[in-house]
């Protein structure tokens, strides 16, 4: 089963991207490609990922290890059982510090001291000596956030970081992002299924569907106006608090009709198309690719045919 | 109207000391009153320890409130106990947040869907295997699926399911315990229509828990706000929204994702 | 801190009942020594009937338990019909030479099981995994006796060690030195003879129990931020594999506890076993009941010492039980 097919993209340093797909997107895929973790029956099988520079497709297991967590870190989703269940939190910070950083006991700690106050303004005594089931959802969160930028790296994996948090953790959570773009120059790639997420804090949106690129351009133009029919449909099926109309409400939300399961993918043609309330003949017999179309927003539907600057 | 579901004075105190810094209070409801009108939905919105968990378990008769009432119809289920409260049990259901955990991993669907209909002392497989086909016609899952375990379906197959077992007791509330958060957010739009649309054909009446509180807004018509185990606001959807009055609700409402689609009214700065 | 308190007054009763129910079975067993004793023609019945009086044979249990547990608080644990002396020294020195099997025995034996379960685990299903799951389970078909047994032939045909005993001859004459190797010359058949019939066990259950930990999120995590694989193995699978492996590790002692018995025996290391044996066959009550009361200090001490483990290793418990 192809979990993603011709993923292409680039990223620029201090850039953020949000990568919006649910499941069955891929999305979980290739934030474990790129790092190079998939799990024992994950295989890519084509393709480059080209690492300041070097492919690390081809790197050594060495030089893999040296790369995670220095040059590129992952951020798991499930703050509860991405932790280990018996270290305290200030310890796991250091475990990643040891791992690539050569120093000494106190130079070791004064470290450990300072990852954790970046994401931790208040409390980072406290912090640092609990165990991770005394603290609540976001603080775990940024405890893995701490791990993740403990070795200063250029580039940071954030899969699904506020799925399981309340409105007011997932505010913070955001906000803790932002200040890492700002003060430290963090690439980031957000990978989430709430578009609501993205607007206000990344830079380019890439819109994944069954393991291919759907959409993909500046943040502000794929929010405002989005093209792709998937998309536009999934925006839509989101309930906005403040109705202007107030009989909106409990009606039927513009769901999307029946669900992205491999199992009922059509073997030929575009993925999206049996849902697609914008289907043409066409889209049953050929797969449409990315095409781009004004300011460097790209999209994959036979819709827009006719406007791609290059075919 | 009358209320359906009535709460009064709930108190849940915890006997362990919390481990520090904890955002779980001792007292996990502090004197907690409302009521439902039936066939409405009200939605208890609250972040994470404000009691909203602690809230279903006790109104579905998983726990048993330190003190209060909670009067369903003219009973207190909340002093029930033994073959009384088995009585009153099929009448409240609650569906969970994590659909991967609530249902039996190692048996099929039609084992969890005959399994309630079993233990209400309906014995012929026949009308056994024609209700769980109406049932899951009702939900939207095909007939097909029948003999497939839980793991092989997907979260949102998983939620309908939920949703089939608890309706096979014909129950007339429905506590849907962040039933919703887990899944993605198209998945979520069409639970969401489910609901709704049985809620106006069998006319249930709904507790609806969650943080979101863009979904809240969409499907109910009361919300109340709850914080540290009281309920810090409660009325009508439009008031609530558009004219915020506790704190707590103020924060909630600011700490909203939404997609740049107008700013909320109450709060324009 | 109130958990150990609890789970030591659990073993303290636990003890209590042991030694009332060793009691209760051993004096409501027919028979008693000085049954045997009237079979034999050369003693007068009278002489017997003078025995009896003397240790007060007659009196109601109830009596008799109270005047045992009078004494065992003074430090005696009554006396010895057969041995004709009291019945703490001689239990004593035996069950110090048990434990120096069994402690010697439950270290080596965890301390291979642990890397070799490690090893395994980290290359589950590979060939050399597969290899150690068909030698363990062959190792765990051969009973211990079988064991002792086919050691024993080796030192026999061999001359490499001893075959049986604790200490050579003349054993007195030595100097230190050789003193300390002669002993261990005399422990490693026992102790290998234990080691192998519990290694198969914990070898298993040390590479299930890794191998369930090494599934886990937190794992992979540790692994994305580039922890080397030997600490992602020592540091954070086995701690958190730690918990089913503590409570296996109190199981452990007992079970070689109860293998020593055995062991014991056959290789005629003066430990409980043997004296026990004897005592049971002579109806030598108060021998029977200390030795009974010992191996059960051992198996609840082991329990207790797995359970300080546990609240020692796993903060979780620390949290639960806090305040209870």
């Amino acid at each position: 089963m192809e979990a993603l097919r011709g993923v292409s993209f680039d990223l620029k340093p201090g850039e953020i991207l949000g990568v919006l797909g649910e499941s069955g997107s891929g999305k979980s895929a290739l934030a474990s490609a790129l790092p190079r973790l998939l799990p024992w029956n994950g295989k890519i099988t084509k393709g480059a990922i080209r690492f300041e520079g070097k492919d690390i497709l081809q790197a050594s297991p060495k030089e893999l290890q040296g790369i995670r967590g220095k040059r590129i870190s992952l951020i798991f989703q499930e703050p509860s059982v991405a932790l280990h269940p018996t270290m305290r939190a200030g310890e796991q910070v250091r475990q990643v510090l040891a791992a690539h950083e050569p120093w000494g006991k106190n130079a070791m700690r004064e470290r450990t001291r300072q990852v954790l106050s970046t994401v931790f303004p208040e409390e980072v005594e406290r912090i640092s000596e609990s165990y991770p089931h005394e603290l609540s959802g976001g603080q775990r969160q940024r405890v893995l956030i701490a791990q993740a930028i403990a070795c200063g790296p250029s580039l940071v994996i954030a899969d699904e970081p506020t799925a399981s948090l309340d409105p007011t953790a997932q505010m913070e959570i955001i906000e803790v992002f932002r200040t890492l773009r700002e003060k430290r120059g963090l690439a980031i790639i957000l990978i989430t299924h709430n578009p609501a997420l993205l607007a206000g804090l990344a830079d380019r949106v890439l819109v994944l569907y069954c393991g291919s690129i759907v959409e993909l351009g500046p943040a502000a133009t794929v929010i405002a106006s989005p093209r792709h029919p998937y998309t536009k449909a999934l925006f839509g099926s989101i309930p906005a608090i403040f109705e202007e109309n107030v009989s909106n409400r409990k009606k039927k939300l513009a769901a999307i009709p029946g669900d992205s399961m491999s199992a009922s993918l059509p073997l030929t043609g575009c993925p999206f198309e049996p849902r697609c309330p914008e289907r043409m003949q066409k889209c049953r017999k050929h797969e449409p690719q990315l095409m781009e179309l004004a300011e460097a927003h790209a999209v994959s539907c036979f819709l827009f045919e006719g406007q791609s600057k290059r075919s | 109207m009358q209320a359906l579901l009535r709460a009064e004075n709930l108190v849940k105190r915890y006997p362990r000391k919390p481990p520090p810094g904890s955002p779980e209070n001792l007292v996990a409801l502090d004197g907690v009153s409302f009521a439902i009108v039936q066939g409405t939905t009200l939605a208890i919105v609250g972040e994470s320890g404000s009691g909203k968990s602690t809230l279903a378990f006790c109104l579905a008769c998983l726990e048993r409130p330190t003190s209060g009432s909670i009067w369903f119809g003219d009973i207190d289920i909340a002093k029930l106990t033994g073959e009384d409260l088995r009585q009153v049990r099929p009448r409240i259901q609650l569906i969970f947040q994590d659909p991967a955990n609530s249902l039996n991993p190692r048996w099929s669907v039609s084992e969890i869907l005959s399994e309630p209909m079993i233990l209400q002392g309906r014995t012929n497989r026949d009308e056994i295997t024609r209700r769980s086909h109406m049932l899951l016609e009702r939900v939207g899952l095909s007939c097909e699926l029948e003999e497939r375990s839980p793991s092989e379906l997907s979260g949102g197959q998983r939620q309908r399911l939920a949703i089939a077992r608890a309706l096979a007791l014909e129950p007339e509330v429905l506590i849907l315990d962040e039933a919703l958060s887990a899944l993605d957010c198209s998945v979520q739009a069409q639970i969401a229509n489910l609901l709704m649309e049985l809620q106006s054909s069998l006319g249930m009446t709904y507790l609806f828990i969650t943080h979101d509180l863009g979904m809240a807004a969409h499907l109910a018509d009361e919300i109340a706000v709850m914080n540290r185990g009281q309920i810090a606001e409660q009325g009508p959807t439009d008031k609530i929204l558009n004219l915020p009055r506790h704190e707590t609700t103020r924060r909630l409402l600011a700490a909203v994702p939404g997609l740049p689609r107008g700013t909320p009214p109450g709060l324009e700065q | 801190m109130r958990y150990l308190l609890r789970r030591f007054a659990h073993a303290f009763f636990l003890l209590i009942g042991a030694s009332v129910l060793a009691f209760l079975f051993t004096t409501l067993a027919p028979g008693n020594y000085f049954d045997e004793m009237r079979l034999n023609p050369q003693i007068a019945p009278e002489t017997v009937a003078a025995l009896r009086a003397q240790y007060q044979v007659d009196r109601s249990l109830p009596l008799r338990y109270a005047a045992w547990v009078n004494s065992v608080l003074h430090g005696e644990m009554g006396f010895s019909f057969a041995y004709n002396s009291p019945v703490a020294p001689l239990l004593l020195v035996r069950a110090r030479n048990t434990l120096l099997l069994a402690v010697t025995a439950t270290l080596l034996a965890w301390g291979i099981a642990l890397p070799l379960g490690v090893w395994s685990a980290d290359r589950l299903g590979h060939l050399p995994d597969r290899m150690l799951s068909w030698g363990t389970a062959a190792l765990m078909a051969i009973p211990d006796l079988g064991l002792a047994l086919g050691l024993l032939m080796l030192a026999v045909m061999t001359s490499w060690f001893p075959a049986g005993g604790m200490t050579s001859v003349d054993f007195e004459t030595f100097s230190q030195v050789h003193k300390l190797r002669d002993l261990l010359l005399h422990m490693t058949l026992p102790v290998a003879a234990l080691v192998l019939s519990a290694l198969p066990l914990l070898v298993r259950h040390v590479r299930a129990a890794m191998a369930d930990v090494l599934d886990a999120p937190f794992l992979l995590a540790a692994k994305g931020h580039g922890i080397p694989q030997y600490r992602l193995l020592y540091r954070y699978a086995l701690p958190a594999a730690a918990n089913p492996l503590i409570s296996l590790f109190g199981f452990s002692i007992g079970a070689l506890l109860s293998g020593s018995l055995v062991i014991e025996v056959v290789m005629s290391w003066p430990g409980i076993g043997p004296l026990l044996v004897e005592a049971i066959l002579a109806r030598d009550l108060y021998v029977v009941i200390g030795g009974v009361l010992f191996s059960t200090l051992f198996l609840v001490g082991g329990n207790f010492l797995a359970d300080t483990l546990l609240y020692w290793a796993d903060p979780r418990i620390r949290t639960e039980t806090r305040g209870q």
